[in-house]
């Protein structure tokens, strides 16, 4: 899929329980004289107008970290990227806490916003997580639904090439 | 062959993953998820609906149907992702 990434971008991808730190995960990809713009995208667990108590994400650990790589690769062959971070958290996350960081860099700003915008389309319909919603009322609710919104939003890059 | 199971899909048929020797006729992707169909009331109702299922086969995604199991080690059964 797509070009293999340039060697000099810098990828990092991570799966995991704990909070991350959006200042250090930043500060470690901007300190290159190389990077003029960073872009940071934190995803936080909504409450649904007080219906969640929180949201029990599952993943498939075999393949997930795989997955968010490929798809930082595929950025990094879009755009001129000087670095590629992308953090996915799973377990029982409550309202407020943080899902998913998403930090791109590149000389100028334009790339660095595009690539923001489509790993997280991508993240959206390719990262193998799914959402279980906890009620505020007590017990558990639905599996949340993936959203057509979402299919399209990662429809509008196919054979886009940006550079 | 290793099958693995996520979300409501994992749910529907009570278990998370499981060791299946397949009958020879199940070669490609579809075929397996026609059979998985016939193997019970749970299956039944988690792959009633086929086309809605999502599939990877040895940790990566495959959208055709088409696709051949010979040499494949682990295949995921899940529901749209909602990840992000």
């Amino acid at each position: 899929m797509g070009r293999p990434a340039p060697d000099k971008s810098r990828i990092r991808v991570a799966v995991q329980t704990a909070d991350f730190d959006l200042s250090n995960e930043a500060a470690r990809i901007a300190g290159d004289g190389d990077v003029g713009a960073v872009v940071t995208f934190t995803g936080i667990c909504r409450d649904e107008d007080g219906r969640l108590a929180a949201l029990e994400l599952e993943h498939y650990p075999a393949m997930a970290e795989a997955e968010l790589a490929r798809i930082a690769e595929e950025a990094a062959g879009r755009w001129p990227l000087a670095a590629v971070t992308i953090v996915h958290r799973f377990g029982r996350l409550e309202p407020g806490q943080t899902i998913v960081l998403v930090i791109t860099a590149s000389a100028h700003r334009k790339a660095a916003f595009q690539a923001a915008d489509f790993l997280m389309d991508f993240l959206k319909t390719r990262a193998p997580f799914w959402k279980k919603e906890h009620l505020a009322a007590g017990g558990s609710g639905e599996w949340v639904a993936a959203s057509e919104r979402d299919d399209q939003a990662a429809g509008r890059w196919a054979g886009k090439r940006s550079r | 062959m290793k099958l693995v199971y996520f979300a409501w899909v994992r749910e529907r048929v009570g278990m998370a993953e499981e060791q299946v020797d397949l009958p020879a006729d199940v070669e490609r992707v579809g075929d397996l998820l026609d059979w998985l169909k016939g193997r019970g009331e749970e299956f039944a109702s988690a792959f009633e609906h086929a086309d809605v299922i999502r599939v990877a086969l040895d940790h990566q995604h495959e959208p055709d149907r088409d696709a051949p199991l010979a040499g494949v080690r682990e295949v995921a059964l899940f529901p749209p992702m909602t990840g992000g």
